[in-house]
């Protein structure tokens, strides 16, 4: 197997029980890595762990299981939020990236905007960084606008300027795009919505996973991502913000574990962050989430990305190489996260992803939950290979031969 | 037959040369749909003769293989037929009129999805409400 220098690929694909089967005869290829990743063995212990000696409801009973079931949730929490240099007391368990934005909008939206309002949203986003503020744009008569795109798929910040001089009350933007791969300058953005006194709301999701992230280089009011998208389970994800700042804010969900006192009339909050963790919470998945920041740590983030890049640089190159291939994204490997999103010829994308899957291999295909993006595009769908530390240059290969294939039966 | 198989001579034919493509100038029928989960969408439209017959469909949409191919052969199918031939026609009629392709669950969405909007648009025309219940579009 044709390594990319930077990893062990044949150690690290051990390490990932289901890249030993087959799909319809052939060995998996999995370049869904943006929809989810693959988890490693370690991943999967800790749930079975968990499970198997540890099982119990946290911070309620006082026998040695709840005490253990306790420590090792905090345990996750002081991991998952140091993983991205963050307190622990700054981070709220959430299912996911769109449970963080939703939180957000319910939270920190029903009592910061008011009619006639704007909330700032971008081109780029993933439905779950456009929808949730559309609703609250509705609900609260605000208006919701959108940051424009450069013809080579990067933010135009003159739109967001001109945006930002009408004073929003929010400026919710990703840091990686899922479809181009962009990843946004995102200290310039935050500290210019800042200088404009916006509120940020930061999705992560593509970017935790696929790079070294510390939110105090940036510092935005809210960043959030997702756990399966970085080997962890899934239902389990992230939403940091400031103690001081997630302590002002509403509850968000009402139930046992996220008060002081309740009385007929009224109730009072337990402390940030478990104010915003009502009912029993996700402890064994937190607990898959801290393992699988460990097997990230052991790697170490800056050695996935620099694999990635090189995957990235290998496709742009190969895949070029076939007449009828069109991506979109930055060709600027500094700006473009291990994401190629694209069409070959006139064949469909959902008709690419079936004659793939026959080869083996695992793509994702249709409009990525950002069909806004998919219209500035003027696609109607596309194709996506994304990358992780398990990849080689072999699945590149494989996927070039898997579109020639296409290409055969289509008549390209 | 599984896989990559069922981009046979018949399917692309009608994918590359869609018979009944482009729109009507007078209608009596205009219904439109899309399938979510992959942005295919078909617009049927339908003048109706005196005879409650389909005198004239087209269709436009975009989309994969699949789901342009079974809206233009559909259209082909309908012509000339009575409106309450619409009734009539069934998942496995369309499966067949395909030529029994071997689709997975997540492309017989895409095969449906003409025989979902013509039947929308002549039950509506008709009266009726065409309750989605062939799969086509139960993860919607």
């Amino acid at each position: 197997m044709l390594k990319t220098d930077v990893l062990d690929i044949e150690k690290v694909r051990s390490d990932f029980p289901i890249l030993r089967r087959t799909v319809h005869g052939k060995r998996l290829v999995y370049l869904d890595n943006s929809n989810t990743t693959q988890k490693p063995r370690a991943v999967i212990d800790a749930l079975v762990d968990y499970y198997s000696r540890h099982n119990s409801n946290v911070h309620r009973a006082v026998y040695a299981l709840a005490e253990e079931s306790t420590e090792s949730y905090e345990g996750a929490r002081r991991k998952v939020a140091g993983f991205v240099g963050a307190p622990a007391k700054d981070l709220v368990f959430v299912r996911g990236t769109t449970e963080a934005t939703n939180l957000v909008r319910f939270a920190w939206g029903e009592t910061h905007v008011k009619k006639g309002d704007l909330l700032v949203s971008t081109l780029m986003e993933h439905h779950s960084n456009i929808v949730p503020w559309q609703l609250l744009a509705k609900r609260k008569k605000a208006t919701l606008k959108f940051v424009g795109l450069r013809p080579d798929g990067t933010l135009d910040m003159e739109s967001l300027e001109n945006l930002l001089k009408e004073s929003p009350k929010l400026v919710a933007f990703t840091h990686c795009s899922n479809v181009l791969g962009t990843i946004n300058d995102v200290a310039k953005i935050c500290s210019k919505a800042r200088a404009a006194g916006a509120t940020t709301l930061v999705d992560g999701a593509q970017a935790v996973p696929h790079m070294p992230v510390d939110i105090r280089s940036f510092g935005p009011d809210f960043y959030a991502f997702s756990g399966h998208k970085m080997l962890g389970p899934m239902g389990i994800g992230g939403l940091l913000a400031k103690k001081e700042l997630l302590e002002e804010m509403e509850p968000f969900h009402g139930g046992g574990e996220m008060i002081r006192e309740v009385f007929l009339d009224h109730s009072t909050w337990n402390d940030v962050p478990y104010k915003f963790e009502a009912g029993t919470v996700n402890v064994a998945d937190a607990i898959g989430l801290g393992a699988a920041i460990d097997y990230l740590s052991g790697i170490g983030m800056a050695k996935v990305r620099e694999h990635e890049v090189k995957l990235l640089d290998y496709a742009l190159q190969t895949l070029a190489e076939l007449k009828g291939f069109q991506q979109y994204g930055p060709l600027d490997l500094k700006k473009r996260a291990g994401v190629i999103s694209f069409n070959f010829a006139d064949v469909h994308p959902h008709d690419l992803a079936t004659i793939l899957d026959e080869e083996g291999i695992a793509i994702r295909s249709g409009h990525h939950c950002a069909q806004p993006l998919m219209r500035w595009l003027n696609v109607t769908a596309a194709s996506r290979a994304s990358f992780h530390v398990y990849n080689s240059y072999d699945d590149v290969d494989a996927l070039k031969a898997g579109l020639t294939k296409a290409g055969g039966i289509f008549r390209v | 037959m599984s896989g990559a198989d069922i981009y046979r001579e018949l399917i692309l034919d009608y994918y590359r040369n869609p018979r009944n493509f482009g729109r009507l100038q007078k209608f009596d029928i205009d219904s439109r749909d899309t399938n979510p989960l992959c942005g295919d969408e078909v617009e049927i439209q339908i003048r109706v003769g005196e005879k409650q017959e389909i005198e004239e469909i087209k269709f436009v949409g975009k989309g994969c293989a699949i789901s342009q191919a079974s809206a233009s052969m559909l259209t082909e199918l309908a012509k000339g037929k009575k409106l309450d031939w619409v009734r009539e026609i069934t998942k496995e009629d369309v499966f067949k009129m395909l030529g029994n392709p071997d689709l997975g669950p997540s492309r017989v969405k895409c095969a449906l999805l003409g025989m979902k909007v013509l039947k929308t648009g002549v039950y509506g025309y008709l009266g009726a409400h065409y309750e989605d219940s062939d799969g086509s579009g139960g993860f919607d």
